[in-house]
C-alpha cells in the first residue's frame, strides 16, 4: 500500500475557526496507509512547504493531500514543493476545505468538521491510485492576436511586437483608436487626446511587425495555448483598401449624410469615407445601409470620383485563419443606454447630452470645431450642468459599480468650460468625489479653485425643459436645500457598460464574464491580465471602468505575459488530459462528438491475421488540444476513456470513502 | 450628538425596519429622493435627512419630522431611488407608530362637515388611513 | 369579453359621471361591464406597513370575489386599481400574507385573477385605432393635457401601467378621439393627496398648483386625469390660480364617451358652466 500524507492548514482562522483541525489530521491518521498527518497555520508559507518536504523525504510518501483552500491559488504551490522534495507533482492532491467547507458553514463547527473529514478521506482515496504524471511538451507558434484597437489594444499590440514577436491587430471599426479617438483632452495634465493618441496609431500602422485588421471580427477560436486557431470575418468594405491610396475623394462627392455614432449623434458623417482624418488605415469604407446605391438608387458618384478605380460594390466579406500562440482581448466598452434614465430626458431633449457627446463637442477636429454650443439653437451655454453618476452606483436600473472615471473627466469638462466661456457657470453634482490616481485630487481642487466650478454634494431627480432653459432639481446635500437651476446645457456623466455583446466574445475565447458582462481576470488582485484560459489575457475597459493610465499599464502587463510565453520554444502542456484504452475502444466515436476541442480523432489499427489484413477502428487523444475537461470520459460506452489523475476508479474510490464516512458518522 | 453602538441599532430602528421591511443602512444619502419630492418644500426635513436620523439612531428626531407626515406616498422617490430604497415604506412605518402611539395628527371630529359634502370619498378614506388610524 | 367591474365608492358617489362615462364607453366599444355584485372601499390607499394585514382584506375580498365569478376585473379609479393590482401582486408573491388573508377572508385565492385599467383594455385589447374608427363626433383638436399623477404609474414595478417616466397612453387615446395631447413636464408629478384633507397647516395645496399652472403653461384647455383625488385637488385650484389659468378638469372617460356619441349633458359636459370654453371648442351637440 502506497505511503501517504496528509498536511491540514489552519489558514490562519479561516479554517481552522470554524474546522477542529487538530481532530481533522487525527482522524486522518487512522486511515490505512496514511503514515503522516499533521496540521499548520499557514501551509503555503515557507515553513509549511519545509514540513511537507521533510515529511515527503523522511518518510518515502508516495502520495500527499494537502487540506487547504481551493486548489486555484496553492496547487501550484504545492505541486512545486513536492516536487522540490522529489515526488511527482501529480501525486500532490488539494482537498478544499476553506471555500467548500469552512466558509460556508461558519456556524456550526461539528459539522464542518465532520464534512472536512469526509473531504479529506475521500482525496486520500484519490491520490493513493493516482500515478506519477510527465508533462507533454509542444511547441509554441510564435505570433500573438491583440483584438480590439483602443489605445489598450494598440499598446499590448506595440509592446508585443517591440519584444520582437509577430501581431495580429484585429478591430471592429474600419479605424483603430477606440474610444480614445473621440476624447478631446485628458486628465489631468490636460493633453490633447489626439496630440498623443495618433502618433501611436500611426506607429502601429507602420510597425513591420504588426498586421493590422481593421474592420475584422473574430467568430471562432480552437486550439490551446501556444496554439489557437482564429478565424477571422473580414467584414466588406466594398472598397479595394489595396488600391486606394486615402485620397477621400469619394468621401467628398457622395450625396448621403447620416447621422455619426462617433460624433455622438452631434454631428454627421458621408455614406463612405472615414469617422476621422486621422484614421488608420487611412482608408474609405462604405456604410451600406446609407449607401444609395448600395440601398437601390442610381448613384456612382464615388465610383466615378475614385482615380485609382477601388471602389468595389460587389465585394464579400472573408473569412482568414490566423494561428497564434497567445491572445489579448481589448474590447473596451459602452456607455449606458440613453433610455435608461427616462428621468433625464436624454435622448429626448436636445440639450441633454452625455459627456462622449461634449468630448466631441470639445474636440477641435469634431462637430463645433471645439466651440462648446447647445445642440438645439447653436447658442454658447452660459450656465452648464454636469449631472455625475448617471447610471452608476444605480443597482436598481443602471449599473451596481462605481463607473471610476467619470469624476475626473466630469472635473476636467468642468474646467475645459470655464477655459471656453470663462464667465460661464458649471455646476456639478455629485455623490462622492474619488480621485485616487497621481495628480487627480489637485486637479478637482483646481477645478474648484480656479476654474470656477460648484460642487453639489447630491443628485438631480428631474429634468425637463422650461421655455428655452433647461430645469434641473436636484439637492445639495450639504445645505439640505433642494435645488433648481436654469440651465443651457446638461452633461449626463452616464455609466460606463461592457460592451453589449462581451458576453458572446466571452463565450467565443472561452472567458468568464462578470455579472455584468465584464471580462473576468483569473485573479482579481495578484494575475489581473491572464484568465482562467491559459494564453488568453485580457486588459483595460474590458475587465471593468478604467481610465487611459490604467488601461495603458494594464497593456503593457499583458503584453509582457504574452513576451514570456513567446520567448519559449516549447511549452510544457498539463498531463491531466483524457487517454484511450485502445484494446477496449469500439470506434463508436461517441467521444469524438463530445469532445468541445476537437482533440480526439479516429485512426485504424492494422495488424495481420493469417494472410490478410484486419483494420480495427479506435481514437487518438491530440495531447496538445485536450484540456481535459472529460466530456469523452462519460460519454464513452466500452469504459475506454480515461482521464489521468481522474479515473473512474479513483472517482468511484472518493465516492465510497464519503459514504463510508457519512455512514459511521451518523 | 452623542454616538453610540446601542443608540445606532435601538429596538425602535429595528422595528421602523421590520415594520417597513427596509433595511436603513442600504441608503447612501445621494438626495435623489429629496431633489425628486413634490412636496418637499412642506416637509421641514427633506426625506433623505429622515434617513440620516435613522442611521444615526435619533428615532425622535425622525419622529419629530414634519415630513412623515406630509409625505403623500407618490413613490416618486422609490421609482428614482439608485438602491431601490422604498422611502415611501420608511415614512409609513414613522407614522404607524406615531398613530399606535396614539399621536394622530388628525382629529375626524375635527374636519368641517362640508368636507364630507365636497371631497371624494377617496380622499376622506386615505385621509383617516393616513392620519387617523 | 365580460369583465367585472369595480367602479369604486367615489364614482359611485362624488364622480357619478366618471362611472357613466366609463360605462358608455366600454359599451360603445364591445367591452362587456358587469358590477360585481358585492364590494367593498378598496381602502384608497395600499397599506406600507407590512404588518398592516387587515387593511388588505377589503381588497382581498374583491380579488377573490371575481376569480370565483370567473371574471377579470376592470376598474377606472387610479386609486383603486393601485390598491388592487398591488394587492394582488403581493398575494401572489408573499405566501404568509396570503396565508393570513385567506384564513381572515376564508375565501381560497392566491392571486390567479387580473386587475385591468379601461384605458389598458384600450390599448392592449380593443386598440386605439379601432376606438378611433369607433369615434362619432371629433373632438376639433381640445388642447388637453392628461394628467397621471401618482397612482397610475408607481411604483413602476409592481403598476406596469405605462412608462412611469414618459407615459403615452393618454396622449395615444386623447389623439386616437381627435384630440390634441398638450405635453407638460408635471404630468406625473403628485396632486398633494390627501394633504389639504387633513389641513395639517394652514398651508395651500402647492403641488396641485404647480401641476395647474405647468399644464396651463403648455397651452391646454382642459385636463384630463383617472383620479377622484386628482380632480379634486386641481379642482380645489381655484382659490389660488388667476381664472386664466385655471383649467377644467375632466375624466379622461368623459371625453371618450362624448368623443363615442354619448350627449353632453350624460357625459357630465356643462356648457353653461365650467366647461363652457371646452363645450364652444368642441361644438356640443353635433353628431357626425
Amino acid at each position: 500500500m502506497r505511503k501517504i500524507g496528509v498536511f491540514v492548514c489552519h489558514c490562519g482562522l479561516n479554517i481552522a475557526g470554524t474546522v477542529d483541525v487538530k481532530r481533522v489530521a487525527e482522524r486522518c491518521a487512522e486511515i490505512p496507509g496514511v503514515v503522516h498527518s499533521e496540521d499548520y497555520s499557514y501551509m503555503c508559507s515557507d515553513p509549511g512547504q519545509n514540513l511537507i518536504a521533510e515529511a515527503i523525504e523522511e518518510k518515502d510518501l508516495e502520495g500527499i493531500v494537502v487540506a487547504a483552500c481551493s486548489p486555484t491559488m496553492h496547487e501550484p504551490t504545492f505541486r512545486a514543493a513536492a516536487e522540490a522534495a522529489g515526488l511527482n507533482p501529480y501525486q500532490v492532491q488539494m482537498a478544499n476545505i476553506r471555500e467548500q467547507c469552512s466558509w460556508v458553514h461558519p456556524d456550526d463547527e461539528e459539522e464542518a468538521t465532520r464534512k472536512a473529514e469526509g473531504i479529506v478521506g475521500a482525496a486520500v482515496e484519490k491520490v493513493r491510485r493516482d500515478e506519477p504524471l510527465v508533462p507533454h511538451e509542444i511547441p509554441i507558434t510564435k505570433k500573438a492576436m491583440v483584438v480590439g484597437g483602443g489605445i489598450t489594444g494598440m499598446q499590448a499590440a506595440l509592446d508585443i511586437a517591440d519584444a520582437g514577436y509577430p501581431v495580429i491587430l484585429v478591430e471592429r471599426e474600419a479605424t483603430i483608436g477606440g474610444r480614445m479617438a473621440q476624447l478631446s483632452e485628458t486628465f489631468p495634465t490636460l493633453d490633447c487626446a489626439s496630440c498623443i493618441l495618433t502618433p501611436k496609431m500611426a506607429e502601429v500602422g507602420r510597425h513591420p511587425l504588426i498586421e493590422l485588421m481593421a474592420y475584422s471580427e473574430v467568430e471562432e477560436v480552437s486550439g490551446s495555448v501556444g496554439n489557437f486557431r482564429v478565424r477571422v470575418r473580414q467584414k466588406p468594405t466594398y472598397v479595394d483598401w489595396d488600391a486606394c491610396m486615402g485620397c477621400m475623394q469619394c468621401q467628398q462627392q457622395c450625396p448621403s449624410e447620416v447621422e455619426s455614432e462617433f460624433e455622438r449623434g452631434l454631428g454627421t458623417k458621408k455614406a463612405i469615407g472615414v469617422d476621422f482624418p486621422q484614421a488608420i488605415p487611412n482608408r474609405p469604407k462604405i456604410d451600406p445601409e446609407h449607401c444609395a446605391h448600395l440601398r437601390g438608387d442610381f448613384c456612382w458618384l464615388c465610383s466615378r470620383s475614385c482615380p485609382v478605380d477601388a471602389i468595389d460594390y460587389e465585394q464579400e466579406e472573408r473569412i482568414v485563419e490566423e494561428e497564434v500562440g497567445a491572445i489579448v482581448l481589448s474590447t473596451g466598452y459602452d456607455m449606458l443606454p440613453q433610455e435608461v434614465l427616462g428621468e433625464y430626458g436624454y435622448g429626448k431633449y436636445p440639450d441633454v447630452i452625455d459627456s462622449m457627446a461634449f468630448e466631441r463637442m470639445k474636440s477641435s477636429s469634431g462637430p463645433t470645431g471645439g466651440e462648446i454650443r447647445r445642440p438645439s439653437d447653436g447658442e454658447i451655454p452660459k450656465e452648464v450642468v454636469f449631472i455625475q453618476c448617471a447610471g452608476s452606483r444605480d443597482p436598481d436600473k443602471g449599473q451596481s459599480y462605481c463607473s471610476k472615471i467619470c469624476c475626473m473627466y466630469t472635473a476636467k469638462h468642468a474646467t475645459l468650460y470655464h477655459h471656453s466661456v470663462p464667465d460661464g457657470q458649471a455646476y456639478i453634482f455629485y455623490t462622492d468625489v474619488r480621485a485616487g490616481g497621481k495628480g487627480y485630487e489637485e486637479f478637482v481642487q483646481r477645478t474648484v479653485e480656479e476654474d470656477n466650478a460648484l460642487y453639489l454634494r447630491g443628485r438631480v431627480s428631474r429634468v425637463y425643459p422650461e421655455g428655452d432653459k433647461i430645469l434641473v432639481k436636484g439637492v445639495d446635500t450639504l445645505s439640505d436645500e433642494n435645488v433648481e437651476i436654469h440651465a443651457d446645457l446638461v452633461v449626463l456623466a452616464t455609466a460606463v457598460t461592457p460592451r453589449t455583446d462581451a458576453r458572446e466574445m466571452a463565450r467565443i475565447f472561452n472567458v468568464g464574464t462578470d455579472e455584468h458582462g465584464f471580462l473576468n481576470e483569473a485573479h482579481i488582485k495578484l494575475r489581473p491580465v491572464e484568465t482562467t484560459t491559459p494564453g488568453v489575457y485580457v486588459a483595460g475597459a474590458v475587465r471593468g471602468p478604467r481610465d487611459i493610465s490604467d488601461a495603458a499599464a494594464e497593456a503593457s502587463g499583458a503584453a509582457s505575459k504574452v513576451a514570456m510565453l513567446l520567448s519559449r520554444e516549447e511549452m510544457e502542456t498539463d498531463p491531466l488530459i483524457a487517454e484511450v484504452d485502445e484494446g477496449d475502444c469500439s470506434g463508436c466515436l461517441w467521444c469524438v462528438a463530445a469532445c468541445p476541442f476537437d482533440a480526439i480523432e479516429e485512426k485504424y489499427l492494422t495488424r495481420r491475421v493469417g494472410d490478410r489484413e484486419v483494420s480495427r477502428r479506435v481514437v487518438e487523444v491530440n495531447v496538445g488540444v485536450c484540456q481535459g475537461c472529460g466530456a469523452c470520459t462519460v460519454a464513452c460506452r466500452d469504459g475506454a476513456m480515461n482521464l489521468k489523475g481522474y479515473k473512474d476508479e479513483q472517482i468511484l474510490a472518493e465516492v465510497e470513502s464519503i459514504c463510508l464516512i457519512a455512514g459511521s458518522q451518523q | 450628538m452623542k454616538l453610540t453602538r446601542h443608540g445606532l441599532h435601538s429596538e425602535m430602528i429595528e422595528k421602523i425596519e421590520r415594520i417597513s421591511g427596509e433595511e436603513i443602512s442600504k441608503c447612501y444619502q445621494c438626495g435623489k429622493c429629496s431633489a425628486g419630492c413634490p412636496v418637499a418644500q412642506e416637509m421641514g426635513t427633506l426625506p433623505h435627512r429622515v434617513v440620516r436620523h435613522l442611521q444615526l439612531g435619533q428615532d425622535e428626531r425622525a419622529f419629530e419630522a414634519e415630513a412623515v407626515w406630509f409625505c403623500t406616498s407618490c413613490h416618486t422617490c422609490e421609482s428614482r431611488c439608485p438602491k431601490g430604497f422604498d422611502l415611501s415604506r420608511v415614512m409609513e412605518a414613522l407614522r404607524a407608530v406615531l398613530l399606535r402611539r396614539g399621536e394622530a395628527p388628525v382629529r375626524p371630529e375635527d374636519l368641517p362637515a362640508e368636507l364630507f359634502a365636497a371631497a371624494p370619498q377617496q380622499a376622506i378614506v386615505s385621509c383617516y388611513r393616513k392620519y387617523v388610524s | 369579453m365580460k369583465y367585472g367591474y369595480y367602479p369604486g365608492c367615489t364614482l359611485h358617489q362624488q364622480a357619478e359621471e366618471f362611472d357613466v362615462t366609463t360605462r358608455e364607453s366600454a359599451r360603445a366599444l364591445g367591452i362587456e361591464l358587469e358590477e360585481l355584485d358585492s364590494w367593498q372601499c378598496c381602502g384608497a390607499v395600499f397599506p406600507l406597513a407590512t404588518d398592516a394585514v387587515i387593511n388588505l382584506a377589503a381588497p382581498f375580498r374583491a380579488l377573490a370575489a371575481a376569480y370565483e365569478a370567473g371574471v377579470e376585473l376592470v376598474t377606472v379609479c387610479a386609486g383603486c386599481l393601485n390598491v388592487l393590482r398591488r394587492t394582488n401582486n403581493l398575494v401572489q408573491n408573499d405566501d404568509e400574507t396570503r396565508d393570513k388573508l385567506v384564513d381572515f377572508v376564508e375565501e381560497d385565492y392566491a392571486g390567479e385573477g387580473r386587475v385591468h385599467h379601461l384605458l389598458e383594455l384600450l390599448r392592449d385589447e380593443v386598440g386605439f385605432e379601432s376606438v378611433s374608427e369607433r369615434t362619432k363626433r371629433d373632438l376639433n383638436g381640445l388642447r388637453i393635457a392628461p394628467y397621471y399623477g401618482c397612482l397610475l404609474l408607481r411604483p413602476p414595478d409592481e403598476m406596469e401601467f405605462d412608462d412611469a417616466e414618459d407615459p403615452q397612453i393618454l396622449e395615444n387615446m386623447l389623439a386616437g378621439i381627435g384630440a390634441h395631447p398638450v405635453s407638460y413636464p408635471l404630468r406625473m408629478d403628485c396632486c398633494g393627496a390627501y394633504l389639504p384633507i387633513g389641513e395639517l397647516e394652514e398651508r395651500r395645496n402647492r403641488a396641485a398648483v404647480a401641476v395647474m399652472r405647468s399644464a396651463s403653461a403648455a397651452g391646454a384647455e382642459a385636463i384630463v386625469t383617472s383620479c377622484p383625488l386628482c380632480a379634486h385637488n386641481l379642482e380645489q385650484c381655484a382659490q389660488d390660480v388667476p381664472g386664466a389659468e385655471m383649467l377644467p378638469v375632466l375624466y379622461f372617460s368623459q371625453v371618450l364617451a362624448y368623443a363615442l356619441g354619448l350627449d353632453a349633458d350624460s357625459c357630465g359636459l356643462e356648457p353653461d358652466g365650467l366647461h363652457a370654453g371646452v363645450c364652444e371648442k368642441i361644438g356640443i351637440g353635433e353628431v357626425k
